[in-house]
């Protein structure tokens, strides 16, 4: 083992540490709850970023996924009764094959058109999640989705999922961060600082490129189908084109091309309106206001901007 | 027929007002290559204020429509001065983000100012409809059209015939060329800010009284002013105006003669259609991308 292994290693172990202890010692449902969401929200950052952060690939519409996953395993473990983790199997599936089939055409494309088209594509989807109602419930709503359970676990109490959840985020961040420190990896980050240097070595950037979307709407889909068995009820409103752009926010927020600046742009974006709440009428402002000064003062995100300040300060004090 | 006819004419009109935000976002596109996602809050602004300076404070109808555009531009130069210039780091995601960022703050300081409640508006003129082939039209439409075509047809003149204009399209073209030459790129980054601004508003003036008007009504028609754009092809003005019509056409003929539900996905479909058979859009020649 390398020392930046062993490294690696350390900071899964103290990040365990931390989720388990807030775990047990929290009892407040309420506080398990917004945790929870954090960790999807986590999730969903996770997929996004290896794409946006590492590949450079811009996407607004990665809610869609989000609404495939969620509402795949609704219908089929609602409507149909299968077991919800199977139906997890076939939101993946159908997730991955929605984007091999969307990023074949969209993927050759780049820069403000790649964001247009996965624009255009989520509003797709979302029209027909919205429209096609004998099926999805339409505008009113998917009722009815079963709990989870394993055995004699039943996922319902704040703790159980909580739980779920985090373990979940903490494999697919040993995963992204496998995949990234792999060959692959340095082949998405050659395509991020060039794309033409890198098809001149014999990286096949489209094929690449068209992977990773494929693993991002993946990892979406399960973010899809742990919001779905979570919150009991789903509606198209949650998949909208306004939660694409909150992913693409907390991607952003937090930093680009970092596994913890997901965390930390989920983290915000999911306690914002928590905090706001109390500014009901004055939300949209301030929550437009701190996209636009982190944007316009922090370009590189939260993680990237604060170690910045910190550095200048002890130089300041040097 | 008599059904098609009414549907070309209501996809026309609504064809007109997309067309003039398309028109807006191209000619920012092209002289400052940014895509402002504000855009249709800047819609929402022109629509909104009309119903304050005209049916609240009862001004004559062009101070209100002069009030309204002048209100638009303002926002558009205020937040072109504050937030897209002082970005630190003006790459395409974060500049995406800042639009959007500010497309919220416009929605969430309307939504203070006007309430949540719906607004109606009464036309401009309460002539009666005109029946053609059996069809109504009504003479909002006729106002709608020629509005649309007077201010597309005044910045392409602005632009072939002003020094300025001239000016504006060399920056446009090559920005470190222009600025070799002696012209003040950033004060045209400023003016296409502005005037594309004014046509959101503009926009919003004519809309208002054919549909409802609300703090949240900028989103969805500033990404169908998008798809306009890049049907017809960004940074082409008239690309852009033909590809408004087009798409409130193809849109109004969908719903009436396909399903009103499916009607904003149309816009989208011809979106991702475009996209993958001809990225440029439909009227852009490779090299007259611009203008």
């Amino acid at each position: 083992m390398t020392d930046k292994n062993k490294y690696l290693w350390i900071e899964y172990l103290i990040f365990a540490c931390a989720v388990s202890t807030f775990g047990l010692v929290t009892e407040n449902t309420y506080y398990l709850q917004i945790m929870t969401f954090i960790g999807i929200n986590t999730l969903l950052g996770l997929g996004l970023n290896m794409l946006m952060g590492y590949t450079g690939q811009v996407s607004l519409g990665h809610a869609a996924f989000y609404g495939i996953g969620a509402y795949t395993t609704a219908i089929l473990s609602g409507t149909y009764g299968l077991n919800p983790w199977l139906a997890l199997v076939c939101a993946v599936a159908a997730a991955v094959l929605i984007a091999f089939v969307v990023g074949l055409p969209t993927l050759r494309l780049s820069g403000y058109y790649l964001a247009m088209g996965t624009l255009g594509f989520g509003m797709i989807i979302n029209i027909v999640i919205r429209e096609w109602d004998n099926v999805t419930g339409g505008a009113s709503g998917f009722v009815g989705i079963p709990v989870l359970e394993a055995g004699s676990i039943v996922f319902m109490s704040g703790a159980s999922y909580y739980f779920l959840v985090w373990g979940i985020v903490l494999a697919a961040m040993i995963i992204c961060r496998r995949l990234l420190a792999s060959r692959t990896g340095r082949a998405l980050r050659a395509i991020h600082d060039g794309e033409n240097a890198a098809v001149a070595i014999g990286i096949n950037t489209h094929l690449l490129k068209l992977e990773i979307f494929m693993f991002s709407a993946a990892l979406g889909a399960v973010a899809g189908f742990l919001y779905a068995h979570f919150v009991l009820f789903i509606s198209p409103e949650s998949f909208g084109f306004m939660f694409s752009i909150k992913i693409v926010t907390m991607v952003v927020i937090g930093g680009m091309a970092s596994v913890w600046g997901a965390l930390l742009g989920a983290a915000v974006l999911t306690l914002l309106p928590e905090v706001l709440h109390g500014f009901a009428e004055y939300e949209m402002i301030i929550f437009g206001l701190i996209l636009m000064l982190v944007m316009i003062f922090m370009p590189q995100g939260l993680t990237q901007g604060i170690m910045d300040m910190i550095r200048t300060a002890r130089r300041a004090k040097a | 027929m008599q059904e098609i006819v009414q549907y070309l004419f209501s996809g026309i009109t609504t064809g007109a007002v997309y067309a003039v935000i398309a028109v807006g976002l191209s000619m920012l596109y092209s002289s400052t290559e940014l895509i402002n996602f504000a855009h249709g809050e800047f819609v929402m602004i022109g629509a909104l204020a009309m119903v304050t300076l005209w049916v609240r404070l009862g001004l004559p109808l062009p101070v209100a429509v002069a009030g309204a555009v002048a209100a638009g531009c303002m926002l558009g130069l205020v937040f072109e001065r504050f937030a897209i210039r002082t970005a630190r780091n003006p790459e395409p995601i974060t500049l995406i983000i800042i639009t959007v960022g500010a497309g919220i703050f416009l929605k969430g300081a309307a939504m203070i100012v006007w309430g949540k409640d719906p607004f109606s508006m009464p036309s401009f003129s309460s002539h009666e409809s005109i029946e053609i082939f059996g069809a109504a039209l009504l003479p909002q439409s006729i106002w709608i059209v020629t509005a649309a075509l007077v201010l597309a047809g005044g910045i392409h003149l602005f632009l072939k015939k002003t020094i300025t204009g001239k000016a504006m399209v060399a920056c446009a073209v090559n920005k470190k060329a222009a600025w070799l030459s002696g012209i003040p790129s950033e004060k045209m980054g400023v003016l296409a800010f502005g005037i594309s601004a004014g046509c959101g508003a503009v926009a919003g003036i004519f809309i208002a009284p054919i549909t409802m008007s609300s703090y949240d009504m900028g989103t969805i028609l500033g990404l169908k002013g998008f798809c306009a754009a890049m049907i017809g092809g960004l940074g082409s003005l008239w690309g852009a105006f033909a590809g408004g019509l087009l798409l409130g056409i193809l849109e109004s003929l969908g719903a009436g003669l396909i399903s009103s539900g499916l009607k904003d996905a149309i816009a989208f479909v011809l979106l991702l259609l475009i996209l993958y058979i001809r990225p440029g859009g439909l009227f852009a020649a490779k090299e007259a991308k611009r203008f």
